[in-house]
């Protein structure tokens, strides 16, 4: 009985949960726990997916009916040293272990994603931006070293310069290259665990948009919320969000902030609800209309520009501060489009304008400043990203796939790209477009190399890469 | 076993689910019909059965007025059991996931009223019985343990009653209905749907040349019946449904009568 050797299927979603594939679940503790699951999948005619935290709101980490094979107790931090700030660690390890580990020392991760849940493999395999994108760049380009098992069974390290080649390749990889075993990342120095930060809202899109590129400069940070239910003269209209780190001195409580207890986000919220529970307070307004109110007020009372002075863990980590957050959606689809500075006015605004008249708007929109990279699959751009967040139900399901295939052929006729962790619609035809034939012939090539018997795959592989 | 899989079916995306389904018995009469219904109500199909050639015909012809692979098939001979659970995994693997299975492998050998044919009879219960097992037993497993899906066992009003004409046929038809309630009282505490088919005479191969059929249905009418039966999670349907009303007097015969019925 070949089946029971498996184990059962267990039922995986993404993040979103608007997907769903069963997979034999593989918990490896080491490089060869890795290697004997690869033998396996080898003897049984299977693929495996690798799956880190399962934040990926699209097909990423799912392979229906194959392996998945869970980084997750890979999770050992196994070298920091606090002068250099480099670490070393395991691909489970947390961006919450992470900050948690080297904080205290006066360290901060270069390159953090919305949420700390995300594991290093996961981040690298993805390669996450912040909102230090146009600063600097991607969480690749920290990356000192690391070292890899590939399917067919070599180990292998690789630095910018030792095989780089597959460097650029593996960071951004989607996991279809190998497993990263260890992890070297250097941290940026940080004398204080508090950020200035300045909000102040902006009346429309073009604003929007002048004002993360003009501002992005002069900051550490910068990210926008856009109301996407806003029309007519307030289309792209919203709040943005600039932080900058203190300078050696500033904070002369210092040794009080960097603690990691300082930085812990509250369990209650008006020290009444419990966060855990309050995905069941959103819900009642993640519709057109209640979400237009709410936005509405947010932007009312963002009404006067303000600065204060934030924890690192609060800034960086808005999504943490609701757990199951994407529960109140049901069902969740994120849109993010990168756009080049120059044609990003006009595009956002069609695809805006569009959402509306369709009736179909997104209940949340996020706005950030990027810059290209050297990355193999690089979804940055010298430009802006606009993510939209919006809610999965039976009856816009057709019309919304309607609506995201438009948005496809806007982004593509003005120069834009998009981002695998993101997107869960995006067609083969569509990235060949904007990877180009000849970045996915060498993709191709590697993967050729790396793992001869196609061992890795992954439910978003099939997709974005079918023939 | 050869396997034939031209490209797989795409997998599902939020904007776009897709079922998933394996149809064993799927070459010619209600399977085929079946498959061609289901195929249009927007499910992904794997098709089994021994004939290579009309299965990919099959295929063929779901795929080019679908305008996407919607069918994938897999040349199978339901009495080599012990290929069962290898060719599930794979079939898993190919569609991504299952969401329904359905055993409507099944063959009546015909027998003379004073013979008996312990190898025809062998043969009928092979196919339309311990094949069942070997495919749902496994199926139930995966079933189980995601705590969703159905299963759909294609049985006859033969199995409601024994009668002269062929007692090995209606036994196995029988063994498969009970073998079915049996599931579905297992099963529906777990998440999962047992439908339990009974057609009357529909006009197929496995009927062809018998003689006194009456009210004889097409194979697409029935393949709409279950289609409907699915979607509306139904425990039990008779195909038409007047066989219900029929098989409710002919399972209330008292036996004295029907052991003089040629019925």
């Amino acid at each position: 009985m070949k089946t029971t050797s498996l184990g059962p299927l267990i039922l995986l979603e993404n993040f979103g949960h608007s997907l769903k594939a069963p997979s034999y679940l593989s918990r490896p503790k080491s490089a060869d726990d890795i290697s004997a699951a690869f033998k396996f999948a080898k003897a049984e005619g299977l693929t495996v997916v690798l799956r880190g935290a399962g934040r990926s709101y699209n097909d990423a980490a799912l392979n229906g009916g194959g392996i998945a094979l869970d980084l997750q107790r890979m999770n050992h931090i196994l070298e920091w040293n606090p002068a250099s700030g480099s670490i070393t660690a395991e691909p489970g390890v947390t961006l919450c272990q992470l900050w948690q580990t080297v904080l205290p020392d006066g360290w901060w991760p270069p390159v953090v994603s919305g949420t700390m849940t995300t594991t290093l493999g996961g981040c690298l395999g993805a390669n996450i931006h912040g909102k230090n994108n146009f600063r600097m760049g991607t969480i690749g380009e920290h990356v000192m070293e690391f070292t890899a098992l590939l399917p067919a069974g070599a180990e292998i390290t690789c630095s910018p310069k030792k095989n780089g080649d597959l460097f650029r390749a593996m960071i951004g990889g989607l996991g279809m290259l190998g497993v990263f075993t260890s992890i070297t990342l250097q941290m940026k120095r940080v004398y204080s665990g508090l950020l200035n930060v300045r909000a102040w809202n902006v009346p429309d899109l073009e604003t929007h948009l002048h004002e993360i590129a003009e501002s992005a400069p002069r900051h550490n940070y910068i990210v926008g919320w856009l109301d996407a239910t806003a029309r007519g003269k307030g289309l792209g209209r919203g709040q943005l969000h600039a932080a900058d780190y203190l300078a050696e001195g500033d904070d002369p409580d210092a040794a009080r902030t960097l603690r990691v207890d300082y930085q812990t986000l509250p369990d209650k919220f008006f020290g009444l609800v419990p966060k855990s529970l309050l995905h069941y307070f959103m819900a009642p307004f993640m519709n057109n209309l209640g979400t237009q109110g709410v936005n509405t007020a947010k932007y009312i009372l963002g009404g006067r520009a303000k600065t204060y002075r934030q924890s690192h863990a609060a800034f960086h980590f808005l999504l943490d501060y609701v757990p199951g957050w994407e529960l109140a959606y049901g069902q969740l689809l994120q849109y993010q489009s990168f756009l080049p500075k120059e044609t990003a006015l006009e595009a956002w605004t069609e695809m805006l304008s569009l959402s509306h008249r369709r009736s179909l708007p997104s209940y949340l929109g996020v706005t950030k400043r990027h810059r290209p990279d050297g990355f193999l699959l690089s979804h940055a751009v010298d430009g802006l990203s606009l993510a939209l967040d919006f809610k999965v139900i039976a009856s816009n399901r057709a019309r919304l796939a309607q609506m995201l295939q438009d948005f496809d052929r806007i982004v593509l006729e003005a120069g834009g790209r998009f981002y695998f962790a993101k997107n869960s619609e995006t067609s083969a035809e569509t990235t060949r477009r904007f990877l180009g034939e000849e970045t996915i012939a060498r993709f191709r090539l590697l993967k050729k190399r790396c793992d001869p018997n196609h061992l890795l795959e992954s439910d978003l592989y099939r997709r974005i890469f079918s023939n | 076993m050869t396997h034939i899989k031209p490209v797989p079916p795409a997998r599902a995306t939020p904007l776009t689910p897709r079922k998933r389904a394996i149809l064993v018995g799927a070459s010619s009469g209600i399977g085929a019909a079946l498959a061609k219904q289901l195929a249009s109500d927007g499910w992904t199909l794997a098709l089994l059965a021994r004939r290579a050639d009309r299965l990919a015909a099959l295929c063929e012809e779901i795929n080019a007025s679908a305008g996407e692979v919607r069918a994938v098939s897999y040349v199978h001979d339901v009495t080599d059991t012990a290929s069962v659970p290898g060719l599930l995994q794979q079939i898993l693997a190919d569609l991504g996931g299952l969401d329904l299975i359905i055993y409507n492998s099944g063959i009546a050998l015909p027998t003379g009223f004073k013979h008996y044919n312990f190898e025809t009879d062998r043969k009928m219960t092979e196919v339309n019985y311990i094949g069942a097992l070997a495919w749902l037993d496994p199926a139930a497993t995966v079933f189980q343990s995601l705590g969703a899906g159905h299963i759909v066992g294609i049985s006859s009003v033969a199995g409601d009653r024994g009668r002269v004409k062929n007692p090995a046929y209606n036994a196995s038809k029988a063994a498969l209905t009970c073998y079915l309630e049996a599931l579905r009282n297992r099963l529906s505490r777990r998440g999962v749907h047992v439908l339990t088919v009974k057609p009357g005479y529909v006009a197929t191969e496995l009927t062809q040349g018998q003689k006194g059929m009456f009210l004889v249905i097409s194979p697409e009418k029935a393949a709409a019946d279950i289609s409907k039966a699915i979607r509306r999670r139904k425990q039990q349907i008779y195909t038409p449904w007047f066989w219900g009303w029929i098989m409710l007097i002919v399972r209330n015969i008292p036996s004295v009568l029907f052991r003089r019925m040629s019925f």
